[in-house]
């Protein structure tokens, strides 16, 4: 079974981010980019199932300039057996990149695509559920934990209230939650040897998809900043505060 | 044109985000429908009809409902936009709502307007991105919005008020994509967490899972919901279910207690709209007092109790 894991080149998530003075966006010049988290976790699910003999091939996947191939470069870093591009400038959102993908799906014929929940740039969570819709597979969101046996598989997903696990039968499409897995570190021999892995390009044009935005965004802004708050010497001074200041307790 | 609301819901009760939802859908100016979805879901047909602002209740109650799949439950809502009469669909931003509404987007060949915290027109909204750092204005001019409704952006409708009426409507096919084996559901006599006035979280610096029970005197003193922050559910201290943040629950409480936590950005981003931040922390210099109206430096484990024995 071929596993396809999509990954997304985002702004590292230790970075502060600045809104631009002209509200067009954030700055992204000069700022420090990495894998989306959530993708990584989705890299290294895909390597345990290969490591289990439950995958044969994890095709790395990525949507975006041509800087992405270093994202895809850190997932062939890892242990992705090969990487796929849809090159192109133009600002994607997440159904555009979810017809990019079904597009590579229906080119490479994976049985699972495993999908991080959200990026933490947008933090739209939508491209796997919109991939699976697609498709027309069984969606798993929020995984926590993935059992294949043959084509069945067992999720353990994270909901509101708690842990809820569900059946489902590949054709697959499952979303990773923060405690899938922890992903392995990338080392330096299998830097060198990704080098010489597969990455082939390709764009949206060769797959007949319409990347065009659907959504215009009109500005972006800092949000509302919180006053800096007092510190208090002791437990008196605090809940003297709490009641008699904010009035939050009586 | 009318706006449908999607009901999270247990076939029991309604979830109150429901409502925070259809107080967002009352701003778009056109009827409110709500879609109850289940299985032997009559009392919160009811209970959605009487909501402030809901004109009408579609109930389609079927086995292959009750579990709130998102499959089956997106092919339906597809199929109810035929006629034409929706211009906008929306869903609350829980794991459910978020689980459903992409699929009927992408089949609806529309964009996603994700966690709205502000209606500014009809098809103009304002979401969070990089975790709250920065709000979005974004405009939809896609025929059928589809938008998913953070809770704290919005006061949640009116529990009475509404004089909806109750149709039911016949359920689609069953996909069978997917089937529910078991919920392990954390069991707590204390509020829900997204819908608390008071919440009491502990960070990495509880130490283990253990040393949470420190927290449950003060917890139970305010009739708090008590959370955590990433690290401590990473650290197997409390349930997934606890995690306060960017990528967990989203929270707005009146009272919002920080114990032991140093605020990373992604925390930062789920409880910063709190109204009052008290911190508590060992260390002088973690960011967390940054963003709170009060902060004691000091040794959770003595400062907590006492605050116990101070609160009387």
């Amino acid at each position: 079974m071929k596993v396809m894991v999509p990954v997304k080149r985002v702004v590292d998530y230790n970075v502060k981010v600045r809104v631009k003075s002209d509200g067009t966006g954030v700055e992204t010049a000069n700022v420090k980019m990495s894998m989306n988290p959530f993708d990584e976790i989705g890299i290294e699910e895909a390597l345990r199932l290969k490591e289990a003999g439950a995958a044969t091939e994890v095709i790395a996947v990525s949507c975006g300039p041509a800087a992405c191939q270093e994202t895809l470069r850190t997932a062939l870093a890892l242990g992705a057996d090969r990487a796929i591009l849809v090159q192109t400038d133009v600002e994607l959102q997440p159904l555009a990149v979810a017809k990019l993908l079904k597009a590579l799906v229906d080119k490479e014929q994976p049985k699972m695509a495993i999908v991080g929940k959200q990026a933490i740039d947008d933090d739209c969570n939508q491209t796997g559920q919109m991939l699976s819709a697609l498709l027309g597979w069984s969606q798993a969101t929020f995984a926590s934990k993935v059992k294949v046996d043959g084509d069945k598989l067992t999720v353990t997903r994270e909901v509101d209230g708690g842990l809820e696990t569900i059946n489902i039968t590949l054709p697959a499409v499952i979303t990773t939650d923060l405690r899938l897995n922890e992903p392995r570190y990338v080392t330096l021999p299998n830097i060198m040897k990704a080098k010489k892995k597969p990455l082939e390009i390709l764009t949206p044009e060769a797959l007949g998809v319409d990347v065009t935005p659907r959504l215009i965004t009109l500005k972006v802004a800092e949000p509302p900043a919180r006053k800096a708050g007092i510190k208090v010497p002791d437990v008196k001074a605090l809940v003297d505060k709490l009641k008699n200041e904010a009035k939050v307790i009586s | 044109m009318s706006t449908l609301v999607i009901a999270d819901h247990d076939n029991q009760v309604l979830k109150g985000a429901t409502r925070n939802t259809i107080a967002a859908a009352s701003m778009l100016g056109s009827d409110v429908v709500v879609l109850v979805a289940g299985s032997d879901c009559q009392a919160v047909a009811q209970s959605a009809a009487a909501v402030a602002g809901v004109s009408k209740v579609l109930l389609a109650d079927s086995p292959h409902y009750k579990d709130g799949l998102p499959e089956s439950l997106a092919d339906f809502v597809v199929g109810l936009t035929g006629g034409g009469q929706f211009s906008h669909i929306l869903a609350s931003a829980t794991a459910f709502g978020k689980s459903v509404a992409p699929r009927i987007a992408a089949m609806l060949d529309v964009a996603q307007v994700s966690e709205i915290i502000s209606v500014e027109s009809p098809d103009t909204f304002v979401r969070p991105i990089y975790a709250g750092n920065a709000f979005a204005t974004v405009q939809s001019k896609d025929k059928i919005k589809v938008i998913t409704v953070r809770a704290t952006g919005f006061d949640a409708a009116a529990v009475t008020g509404g004089t909806g009426t109750v149709e039911s409507v016949p359920a689609g096919p069953d996909s069978g994509k997917s089937v529910l084996v078991g919920r392990e559901l954390t069991k707590s006599d204390r509020p829900e967490l997204t819908a608390a006035k008071v919440i009491v979280s502990g960070g990495r610096g509880m130490g283990s899972a253990e040393a949470f029970k420190v927290l449950e005197p003060l917890a139970d003193k305010l009739g708090a919901a008590m959370g955590a922050s990433r690290a401590a559910v990473d650290a197997g201290y409390v349930p997934n279910d606890w995690q306060v943040g960017q990528t967990g629950k989203i929270v707005a409480p009146e009272l919002y207690f920080a114990v032991g936590i140093s605020g990373a950005i992604q925390h930062l981003a789920g409880m910063k709209d709190s109204r009052v931040i008290v911190a508590i922390n060992k260390d002088e210099e973690a960011p967390i007092f940054s963003v709170a109206d009060y902060g004691i430096v000091g040794d959770l484990f003595q400062v907590v109790p006492e605050l116990v024995k101070e609160l009387g």
